[in-house]
């Protein structure tokens, strides 16, 4: 993906332009104008995080004399989740290497990958969902699982919205092959999937490590 | 089949939401077939619905906002009259339930259904041409964002119709709002209708930021940006820092009200103050993401007819970001009474003190912007003078309420309608009516009537001070907000007057209508030839009113602050243009239904969630994403405009530009 293959901004004469990225030399070329809207996002979707963290610290406690975190967490099932994650972001990175090599084979079997971890995360998380509501755990038990079921839920279904997307992106580059706006795509996908594992790893720690800590 | 949804939901044994519905269905059927009849849908569908022009969706932005006003205007002065006379024995002609959910449609629709589509219209069709570029960053997406806040107005204004509205004031504070006090559709109407327009407005802060941040033309680096840029910056900051949280706020009383979550509820260890803190921390930067861009209107209009560079222009941009920073640090004001303890609420009352440095920052630099100019008392400039005395008056009845025991007294009372209402009306209305007279002639290539404009302004300016400052004797009285009934007959004189008021106001808006047919029919003899009709100092007034739909010909390079007034003076004193440049052909994206079609299925699966129609909702999300699959897969996505179109066009605006300056520098 270099810059002379790149179309030029929306609006930009065929002149083209050398961007320096302060904006002093006109508009910058769609491959950052994409990818800085697309951070721009997912900066919000951190925002909308945070604002669910808040939710759950500030209830954490309100258990209605329900099951508290230490009843109900188990360290070792959440740790293959995280192992999982953290594997497929790997993955991921994988597949935007030989994505940028033009490689078709070894990018939809990195993807699928990637979408396969995903999927053995979500469907670890799934289980852990029903066994607490089994376990007489629902989020309606209280407002303290009410903000766990929100939390960890919400980041459960950014993971299924990824799953779509990576089944999508999959068909995009197996019909229409590596142009430029293609690959601005898959680089917004792994700046995406990334974000999730950054939010997990805050989820891990501040939802599960420390409500079992003795 | 259809969930809640039967015969009994329309108010047949409720006269008045019956029969305003049906005024409703004859005005929208009317203008239907007055398009069908002048086969004007093409044009519409090309022109407008499907556009990906930044001035176009501005344009609907502003013809939204303009229909919501009367709406909303609609609700207040049916508040007015009843509180004027629902007093002692008269229980008035509005029923409770019915009041209350007039005065919770008023708030949402005034916020979020004409002020925000206000400002974003402002936004979307100035600030493209301020940067001197050819549109935003992502027009797709900014056709969507726009008809996302569409399908909010619509879900909005169904709820007249089908069901009925909140009842809960219009942040819908809990325990109030949970199924168990409020079990009909009203509540669900008002969440749903904010979660999607919610989603439009953070795709436009994202849209923007990037815009600005990314795409300006050479040599406009950050201190040469035009200060309404600057504003619109820091308010699409505010935009993408606080809507997330509305979201989440709104999505978590979703959950307690649709599958028994304890958020805010009452038992089950919810908190409904949780809801106060969450929603504030978006309500608060909320305000400043509407009066921010309006600053930057009062800016841009001071500058102008004053004939002078704006005074202090970099303190004007660390006042604006200063403001946008200490926005976030204040929400806790909104409800000293909670008991957070004498501490907090002093750091609290502190900081929405320091807020008002700022903006005092701000009002001296535009008085000392017009001290030793030459100043023109145009329409913008009535509205823009109006808003400093209103607005010094709301800002000192607000440091009043930041003090937290004066706030324990007036608290929830209409002093505090009155306070809001001085800043929002004198602050983000008077620019809204200052940017749309100044801005008109660029958007459709006349001015509107001038004499017309100054009856609006006097009878906005008389009616709102009749209006509102009663309302702060009576506050001051004890008269709390939201009253059905007042029990007390020595307030009725002051509300009477508040009633004459809002009559005034009503005129006002209705003589806005009035100048706007006026000034197309007689659009003749107010042409603007020339594309700068009031000796502009920014961008936009470079190219033709109304500009092309690239905006420029070629990107204008920029040269120091006020990039258009430096071109304009040199071009004056040397009697010529700058060298033709050399021209070359016009990539621009094409027009998109996925805006119109996206909304579509969100309107439909959000109807579906408010009225439990569970497998409607799940084939509105199929159509979601199906289209959204669909608009990934075209390839088309720019046209070439060709060099010849591009040429031809810049020639004739050359000689255009070419009469206009000799003229002037024969004057000068």
């Amino acid at each position: 993906m270099t810059a002379a293959s790149e179309a030029p901004a929306v609006g930009l004469t065929h002149q083209g332009s050398e961007d320096t990225g302060l904006g002093q030399r006109g508009p910058a070329s769609k491959s950052i104008v994409v990818p800085y809207g697309f951070w721009l996002f997912v900066l919000s979707d951190m925002v909308l995080f945070s604002a669910l963290f808040a939710t759950y610290a500030s209830l954490v406690h309100a258990t209605d004399g329900g099951p508290t975190t230490n009843e109900l967490f188990h360290r070792n099932l959440v740790a293959i989740e995280t192992v999982a994650l953290l594997v497929s972001s790997f993955v991921c990175g994988l597949a935007m290497i030989t994505a940028k090599r033009a490689n078709m084979l070894w990018t939809q079997i990195w993807l699928v990958v990637t979408a396969l971890l995903g999927l053995v995360f979500l469907s670890i998380e799934i289980y852990e969902f029903a066994s607490m509501v089994a376990e007489g755990a629902p989020p309606q038990r209280s407002a303290f699982l009410s903000a766990f079921f929100t939390l960890v839920g919400c980041h459960g279904a950014h993971v299924t919205c990824g799953l779509l997307w990576i089944g999508t992106m999959m068909a995009q580059i197996w019909a229409k092959g590596f142009q430029p706006h293609i690959m601005r795509r898959l680089l917004c996908l792994s700046v995406f999937w990334h974000a999730l594992d950054i939010i997990w790893v805050a989820i891990f720690t501040i939802v599960y490590l420390i409500g079992t800590l003795p | 089949m259809f969930g809640r949804l039967t015969w009994d939901s329309i108010p047949f044994n409720q006269p008045i939401p019956l029969i305003t519905s049906l005024i409703v269905f004859v005005v929208i059927a009317a203008v239907l077939v007055w398009i069908t009849r002048n086969h004007w849908w093409p044009y519409l569908w090309n022109e407008y619905i499907t556009s990906t022009d930044h001035k176009r969706i501005g344009i609907m932005y502003i013809v939204l906002a303009l229909v919501m006003l009367v709406r909303g205007f609609a609700d207040a002065i049916m508040m007015r009259a009843q509180q004027s006379i629902a007093i002692g024995q008269s229980q008035g002609y509005l029923p409770p339930e019915h009041y209350n959910q007039i005065f919770s449609a008023h708030g949402t629709i005034m916020i979020f259904f004409v002020a925000m589509p206000f400002v974003i219209g402002f936004m979307n069709f100035v600030v493209p041409l301020q940067l001197g570029v050819r549109d935003v960053a992502f027009p797709t997406m900014n056709n969507v964002s726009f008809w996302l806040t569409a399908s909010g107005v619509l879900l909005t204004n169904m709820s007249l119709f089908l069901g009925e509205f909140a009842r809960t004031g219009w942040l819908a504070f809990p325990p109030l709002s949970e199924k168990a006090f409020s079990p009909g559709v009203g509540v669900d109407y008002y969440l749903v209708a904010l979660q999607i327009s919610g989603v439009g407005t953070l795709l436009t802060g994202v849209n923007f930021v990037t815009t600005i941040l990314k795409t300006r033309a050479p040599g406009m680096s950050y201190l040469r940006m035009p200060v309404f840029c600057w504003t619109a910056l820091a308010s699409n900051l505010l935009i993408i820092a606080a809507f997330p949280v509305l979201t989440v706020t709104l999505a978590l009383l979703m959950l307690d009200r649709y599958l028994g979550f304890h958020f805010f509820t009452n038992d089950g260890g919810g908190n409904s103050m949780l809801y106060m803190n969450l929603i504030w921390v978006w309500g608060h930067p909320e305000v400043y993401i509407l009066v921010l861009p309006a600053f930057g209107i009062y800016s841009e209009v001071v500058a102008t007819f004053s004939g002078k560079p704006l005074f202090g222009y970099r303190s004007m941009v660390f006042a604006t970001l200063g403001i946008c920073i200490i926005s976030f640090c204040v929400w806790l004001h909104h409800f000293f009474t909670m008991g957070a303890g004498a501490d907090v609420n002093a750091i609290f009352g502190i900081a929405s003190m320091i807020i008002g440095v700022p903006t005092g920052v701000k009002i001296y630099n535009w008085l000392f912007t017009m001290y030793g100019g030459r100043v023109r008392f145009n329409v913008p400039m009535y509205w823009t003078i109006g808003f400093m005395l209103t607005f010094m008056i709301g800002g000192l009845t607000g440091v009043l309420l930041a003090i937290p025991p004066v706030d324990f007294i007036v608290h929830n009372s209409l002093f505090l309608i009155a306070h809001f209402h001085q800043v929002i009306i004198g602050g983000v209305v008077f620019a809204i009516m200052a940017g749309y007279t100044y801005w008109f002639p660029k958007a459709f290539g006349f001015t509107l009537d001038e004499r017309l404009g100054k009856a609006i302004f006097w009878c906005w300016f008389i009616g709102f001070h009749l209006a509102f400052m009663p309302l702060y004797v009576l506050g001051f009285w004890g008269a709390t907000r939201r009253m059905q009934h007042i029990p007390d007959a020595t307030w009725a004189p002051w509300l009477d007057v508040a009633f004459v008021g809002a009559v005034i106001i009503g005129a006002g808006i209705a003589l806005t209508v009035v100048q706007l047919i006026y000034s197309i029919r007689t659009r003749d003899q107010r042409r603007d030839v020339t594309g700068d009709p009031w000796d502009g100092r920014t961008l936009e007034w470079l190219t033709l009113s109304p500009p092309p739909h690239y905006n420029f010909a070629v990107l204008p390079d920029v040269h120091g602050e006020e990039a258009y007034w430096t071109r304009k003076q040199t071009a004056i004193k040397q009697d010529q243009l700058i060298k033709e440049p050399d021209y070359q052909p016009i990539e621009m994206p094409v027009n998109t239904p996925t805006g119109v079609i996206v909304a579509f299925f969100a309107s439909v699966c959000g109807f579906a969630v408010i009225w439990y129609i569970w497998w409607l909702a799940i084939l509105g999300l199929i159509g979601a994403f199906a289209i959204f699959v669909w608009y990934a897969w075209r390839d088309e996505h720019e046209h070439i405009i060709p060099v010849e179109e591009v040429r031809a066009n810049a020639r004739e605006r050359r000689r255009i530009r070419m009469e206009h300056l000799h003229k002037l520098s024969q004057s000068t």
